[in-house]
């Protein structure tokens, strides 16, 4: 009996925690085709490129398919040219939905490789 | 007695791989070509391995094309303070006794026994099988151990923030960076940014190639005149060579 | 004879300890923070001074660790009942600055928060990667050493235990001495006579930390040592201190002697500024000549005397550190011999180093993090040496 009202109280907390939270909407910037489905990339993302940075870092492996500045490239936001700045930006909106902290963007650049320098200057987070 | 099938196994290796050469596109630009050798997805090879012979000689001692070139390619800020990184600089040595004055850049010297990678705590110093010694900075905890192993100087400790990420290599604080002989232009087979830079003032001072490679114009090079190489007591074996020292 | 408290000053005084000790760690996790957050770009170091202050204070605690043991070797592997009373408090002081000297050197990493990679990837020709199994290690072993002290039902094991304790500990100060003498690229270091140093340095400064503790401990109990045990302690002493002195004398000797490294020498023995004041004043003076003379001249060897004695030789240890780890960075490494070298990047020139305020703050907060864990250490569980009366002193 004790242990059903628990769960009870576990799921009235899930689901009262995600009523309170809505879903990210995201700006996807230039968008259209991934280069996996995207459900895939959702839950897999980090994974893949996990996998081929330490190939391109350690052993020389370049020109795959899971580029961390590939993905910058096409979800950069139109509106300030990154994936990060607010709760909307591709990165940031929805890696502040699931609290999970990015650090890619200490080092790797937010802005997509095509940027003019000028818009490179202005428009950073 | 062993040795020799494995000698001539690299031999083979190194020719077929690396034979391809340089190839000169335009004056003072060198396009190494091995990309028929090495297809970007495939792995950096031990076939190679990439050095640097500077002549002092050429380097004139009021030019800074090699430290311009490379602050740009990478995006580092201007040194103006100890703190502030420096992957390759001018040093101006003055002979005790005689007073013959030399110029040179120094840089990490890219040895085959590098103590930074000994040294480092959690292997984010490391060689790649080309012979390019690098930090993974998603590895470095920023112990700081390898700067005070490396006999060169070569290393820099990321002391701020980074605002500038539109260097060649991302670069971030807490971390420690060097010279990474331009990894991303040598695996798209051009070479390094101070080489370039130093070739098109006309200096030349900086020959960039294919130390395994005995065809190589390194190699011959190498082979025709006296060279020497930074803290040869320690033997580690650096990929930089100095001739005029 | 000193009056004991009552048990309402003890109280307050025990309350006002905790406070002081945890304002002053609070202090260096504050500083460790603000570091992070900043870069070190707040701190003194540099591109050629990349170790400053706190790692002169994480190897002091570090060394001491290994070394406030020595009363408990005596005790348990050579079987000495004098030394074995003072065996728990020893466990609990070497687990106290073993946390605090861990503390300060993990906060002081470019990225503290990825301390966790060291355990992930592991480069087995590091000997920093080592260290992280030997300090770890050090930890379960005395853990395991205390359990046989106080757990009676254990006290078979004690002797095993203890000799565990004993190896693990010289293998410990070996490697921490190895840092240093695995690198060739300074001249202050890669000497092979560094872990032997290191291995005395630590039984004088862990004895002398210890003698401090045990003479508060016992001030604040009321009780008196037994002036047959005193005068052994002290006499422990004065051999550790000199035998600091012989091998960092053969340290420095031998180096002036090859000409290769007279101009180092000569850097921190004449030249060097506060790098030479602090070796002369703070190491020889106030660290070596001090005590000796607190300790073995004809009307000293009072329980003032020996504390003295043991302050000192804290004080010595903290200015021969920074003689060591600041001056062997300080002066320029020597690329190009033969020449002499100019350039943008501190080539041929001493760099300046200056300890920041957050510096200071983080190893003295690491001291803070020992001092609470001891503090409680002693309030919570019978580490008070306690020598049965009339017990002869074993006169050897």
């Amino acid at each position: 009996m004790r242990r059903m009202a628990g769960l009870l109280l576990f799921l009235a907390a899930l689901t009262g925690a995600a009523a309170a939270v809505p879903m990210p909407e995201l700006d996807v910037g230039q968008g259209g085709h991934c280069v996996n489905d995207p459900q895939v990339m959702r839950q897999n993302h980090m994974k893949f490129l996990y996998q081929q940075r330490d190939e391109t870092v350690r052993l020389g492996i370049r020109g795959g398919k899971y580029s961390l500045a590939g993905c910058v490239d096409c979800h950069a936001s139109k509106v300030n040219h990154s994936v990060l700045g607010s709760d909307r930006n591709f990165c940031q909106g929805c890696h502040t939905y699931a609290a999970v902290k990015i650090d890619c963007f200490e080092c790797h650049s937010s802005k997509p490789r095509a940027l003019s320098a000028v818009q490179r200057e202005g428009g950073h987070p | 007695m062993s040795d020799q099938p494995d000698n001539g196994r690299r031999q083979f290796l190194s020719r077929g791989t690396a034979a391809t050469a340089a190839v000169a596109v335009a004056p003072g630009v060198l396009l190494y070509d091995f990309a028929r050798a090495r297809p970007p997805a495939e792995p950096a090879s031990s076939a190679v391995r990439w050095g640097l012979l500077i002549d002092t000689t050429r380097c004139d001692s009021g030019c800074d094309a090699c430290v311009s070139a490379c602050r740009e390619e990478n995006a580092l800020p201007l040194p103006l303070k100890p703190t502030d990184p420096q992957w390759i600089r001018k040093v101006e040595l003055t002979q005790e006794g005689t007073g013959r004055k030399v110029s040179l850049p120094m840089m990490c010297q890219h040895c085959a026994e590098p103590p930074c990678v000994d040294v480092c705590p959690t292997g984010a110093s490391f060689k790649r099988a080309d012979g390019i010694v690098l930090v993974d900075k998603h590895r470095c905890i920023g112990c700081r151990y390898c700067m005070m192993a490396c006999p060169y100087k070569a290393r820099s400790f990321v002391h701020e923030p980074v605002e500038d990420h539109s260097g060649a290599t991302p670069r971030g604080q807490g971390t420690v960076e060097s010279c990474t002989l331009c990894v991303h232009r040598v695996d798209e087979g051009r070479a390094p940014a101070c080489v370039d830079a130093c070739s098109r003032e006309g200096h030349r001072a900086l020959l960039f190639g294919n130390l395994n490679d005995p065809d190589s114009a390194i190699s011959q090079r190498l082979r025709s005149v006296a060279s020497v190489k930074l803290r040869a007591d320690l033997n580690l074996d650096p990929g930089l060579s100095y001739v005029g020292l | 004879m000193t009056t004991r408290l009552s048990p309402r000053t003890e109280l307050r005084n025990f309350a006002l300890l905790l406070a002081a000790g945890l304002l002053v760690a609070a202090l260096g996790l504050w500083a460790a923070h603000f570091m992070e957050s900043r870069g070190h770009i707040v701190t003194g170091m540099n591109n050629q001074v990349v170790w400053g202050l706190p790692h002169v204070f994480a190897i002091f605690m570090i060394v001491s660790a290994s070394g406030v043991l020595n009363v408990a070797s005596v005790g348990s592997v050579f079987g000495r009942a004098v030394y074995k009373a003072r065996a728990p408090l020893a466990g609990l002081l070497a687990m106290a600055l073993l946390a605090g000297g861990l503390a300060v050197l993990m906060l002081d990493l470019g990225r503290p928060d990825r301390v966790i990679v060291a355990a992930t990837h592991y480069n087995p020709t590091s000997v920093f990667a080592w260290n992280v199994l030997l300090y770890s290690g050090l930890f379960g072993t005395v853990a395991l050493y205390l359990w046989t002290l106080m757990d009676r039902t254990m006290g078979a094991w004690n002797k095993p235990a203890g000799f565990l304790v004993f190896l693990w500990r010289f293998v410990l100060t070996t490697g921490t001495g190895l840092i240093f003498a695995f690198l060739v690229a300074r001249q202050a270091y890669a000497s092979a006579l560094l872990p032997p140093l290191f291995i005395v340095l630590s039984l004088a400064w862990g004895h002398a930390i210890f003698l401090v503790v045990q003479h508060a401990m016992l001030r604040w109990n009321a009780m008196e040592l037994h002036p047959g045990i005193q005068k052994r302690l002290k006499n422990l002493l004065g051999v550790f201190v000199l035998s600091v002195l012989y091998l960092v004398a053969a340290y420095h000797l031998t180096n002036a002697y090859f000409a290769r490294q007279s101009a180092f020498e000569r850097y921190l023995l004449l030249d060097g500024g506060a790098v030479t004041a602090l070796f002369w004043l703070g190491y020889v003076g106030v660290g070596t000549l001090l005590p000796l003379a607190l300790i073995f001249l004809p009307k000293a060897g009072g329980q003032r005397c020996v504390l003295g004695a043991a302050l000192g030789v804290i004080v010595g240890a903290f200015s021969l550190l920074y003689v060591f780890i600041i001056g062997g960075q300080t002066y320029p490494l020597q690329i190009f011999p033969g020449y002499h070298a100019v350039s943008s990047f501190a080539d041929g020139a001493i760099t300046p180093y200056a300890p920041s305020l957050p510096e200071w703050a983080l190893g003295l907060g690491g001291l803070g993090i020992a001092f609470l864990i001891t503090l409680v250490g002693v309030r919570v569980l019978n580490f008070l040496p306690r020598d049965v009366p009339g017990q002869p002193v074993e006169s050897n």
